[in-house]
């Protein structure tokens, strides 16, 4: 018994002698946070040089003395070629679309999502949320010739000849149907994260579903939803295929939804398309339309941010 | 006359999920204007029975009640029933404080306007918030975020959301369970408050507090299938004094469970 203590004893002693309290290189955790840094770097260098480039040969464009900023800005024909510089233009029919687009997808795609998260069974759910996916997934030139193919013709029957052949409000609607399921997916999982808590707090006070959903629910999922709704902006802004296909082919300063009108993205496509001779004025101002797009979904972005927080309600 | 003394009632109420019973042929009367624990150890189906009686559990899609639960005459379970407009009639508190991401005086005031209340609102918020002892810590600040209040002025603003609604009943799930022992001893005095004009009936983990606060003790336990049964229900007194069964006894002496 005795003799057994003492052998702990030194066994104790010598563990104690190996402790090392150095520090000490541990190779693994070294790589990984090295390659995650990578990782992060790569794509905000990516953005810087996206950002460089477009504003270098943008300079060009601007650097030419026929340029201004004020004809940039108050003219309402683009025309490069012949000295029309007027961005609002294109930067209108991006606009509308755009706002076609977002009038379509949130009211549907926030109902898809109160649906989906609040009313539909587990059943339900598992069926319809992947299909809603599928939807993502379409190629946007089917939704172009789906706008131009069978939208058009429907609202041609409607407003009769009223509305032109390409029209903006055609491929908007298409492109608010293109963007709901990202608003309706996103917007399901902000509703979902909301506490459980939350929700029986309103049904034990003799809230109905209804009023548990719109005045609880969705109000303290605010900024996930918010954050679907500036994703699907910044979608529908740069989308291009649909409005090449279905808006309209040549610029057009009109907020008019049954007018032909081209976006900033479809004229770069169109223009870039043909055979366009470097170091023309048609070629810079390509890069002033992609620094001037850069600049509208910022500036959006900000403002449904602003709203965001401006409405949210906070919940720990 | 008899039938005057009694808040809520329930007749042989078992609650199922799936093929699962979880809670066994509860018949308890529950007094008016009294406190009733229901105590017992986990699992026993003590959050179950209580959230059964403003049919909460309507929103487990498995579970099913049968038996009765009777509220003046009605039973809450017969097919005619709304649910929502049980739970106005029957609110409820939670073990965890969850009042709404919202400002405290619409925490109280929404309840309210959902509910069809067409007074002057800021009296009943002023109203509500002095039944649960809380006016006096947040008059300067109603406009204020709930989430700013200390989680035991939390409790008591979900007490007083609750108050607004002029229930008969308020069901309250361990509402001290996650507070500190002075919160606790605030939501206990309120208790004894709000019992002159609305019957309590509490879940509670904590013995002191079933033998301080409450007027009748409802004692819970599992049987060999799991289904969790009322086994002794009496005056507080004698379920910590003389209870007649054993399993009450070893229980609230502190030898089991």
């Amino acid at each position: 018994m005795k003799e057994e203590a003492l052998d702990l004893k030194t066994a104790k002693a010598q563990s104690f002698r190996q402790i090392d309290l150095r520090k000490k290189t541990r190779l693994g955790e070294g790589t990984i946070q090295a390659l995650l840094f990578l990782t992060g770097i790569l794509s905000i260098f990516t953005t810087i040089a996206i950002v460089y480039e477009l504003g270098k040969e943008a300079m060009l464009f601007f650097a030419d003395p026929d340029v201004t900023l004020v004809k940039f800005f108050t003219m309402t024909r683009w025309q490069p070629g012949i000295g029309e510089y007027g961005i609002v233009a294109l930067v209108s029919a991006t606009l509308t679309t755009s706002a076609i687009a977002i009038s379509i997808a949130l009211p549907l795609g926030l109902a898809s999502a109160i649906y989906l998260s609040e009313y539909a069974s587990p059943k339900a759910r598992s069926v319809l949320k992947p299909i809603l996916e599928i939807l993502a997934g379409i190629p946007t030139v089917v939704y172009g010739y789906f706008a131009l193919l069978f939208v058009t013709p429907i609202l041609k029957s409607i407003f009769g000849d009223g509305i032109q052949v390409y029209n903006m409000l055609s491929a908007g609607l298409v492109m608010g149907i293109m963007i709901l399921p990202l608003i309706a997916s996103m917007s399901e999982d902000a509703l979902s994260a909301v506490p459980r808590a939350l929700r029986e707090g309103a049904y034990a006070m003799g809230a109905t579903k209804l009023e548990t959903s719109m005045q609880v629910v969705v109000p303290a999922a605010l900024s996930g939803i918010g954050a679907a709704v500036i994703v699907g902006i910044s979608r529908a802004v740069g989308e291009t295929m649909i409005v090449a296909v279905a808006a309209g082919a040549g610029p057009n300063f009109s907020f008019n939804p049954l007018d032909a009108a081209e976006t900033m993205t479809g004229h770069i496509a169109r223009i870039s398309g043909g055979d366009l001779s470097y170091n023309t004025i048609d070629y810079t101002s390509l890069f002033a339309i992609a620094l001037m797009l850069f600049l509208v979904t910022l500036v959006l972005n900000l403002i449904s941010q602003w709203v965001v927080n401006r409405f949210r309600e906070r919940y720990e | 006359m008899e039938n005057n003394n009694y808040a809520i009632e329930t007749n042989d109420l078992s609650i199922h999920y799936g093929k699962f019973t979880a809670v066994k042929n509860v018949s308890m009367k529950v007094e008016r204007k009294k406190i009733t624990a229901i105590i017992g150890p986990s699992g026993c189906g003590k959050s179950t029975l209580l959230r059964a009686f403003n049919r909460m559990n309507d929103f487990v899609p498995s579970c099913h009640v049968t038996g009765e639960l009777m509220l003046q005459g009605q039973n809450l379970y017969s097919r005619d029933v709304d649910p929502v407009e049980v739970r106005r009639k029957i609110g409820m508190v939670f073990q965890k404080p969850n009042p709404f991401p919202k400002s405290i005086y619409e925490n109280i005031a929404w309840g309210a306007r959902i509910n069809g209340f067409k007074g002057k609102m800021d009296e009943l918020v002023e109203q509500s918030l002095r039944a649960a002892a809380l006016w006096d810590e947040v008059k300067d600040k109603l406009q204020q975020s709930a989430y700013a209040l200390s989680g035991g002025q939390q409790q008591r603003l979900c007490i007083a959301r609750t108050i607004a609604i002029q229930p008969e009943i308020i069901l309250m799930d361990e509402p001290a369970s996650a507070l500190d022992p002075i919160s606790t001893l605030r939501i206990e005095e309120l208790m004894q408050e709000l019992k002159q004009n609305y019957t309590i009936i509490i879940v509670t983990h904590n013995m002191q507090q079933a033998a301080r606060a409450s007027d009748y003790t409802a004692m819970m336990m599992i049987d060999d299938q799991r289904a969790g049964g009322v086994i002794e229900f009496d005056v507080t007194k004698t379920i910590f004094t003389r209870p007649k069964d054993k399993r009450t006894e070893d229980y609230v002496t502190g030898r089991f469970g």
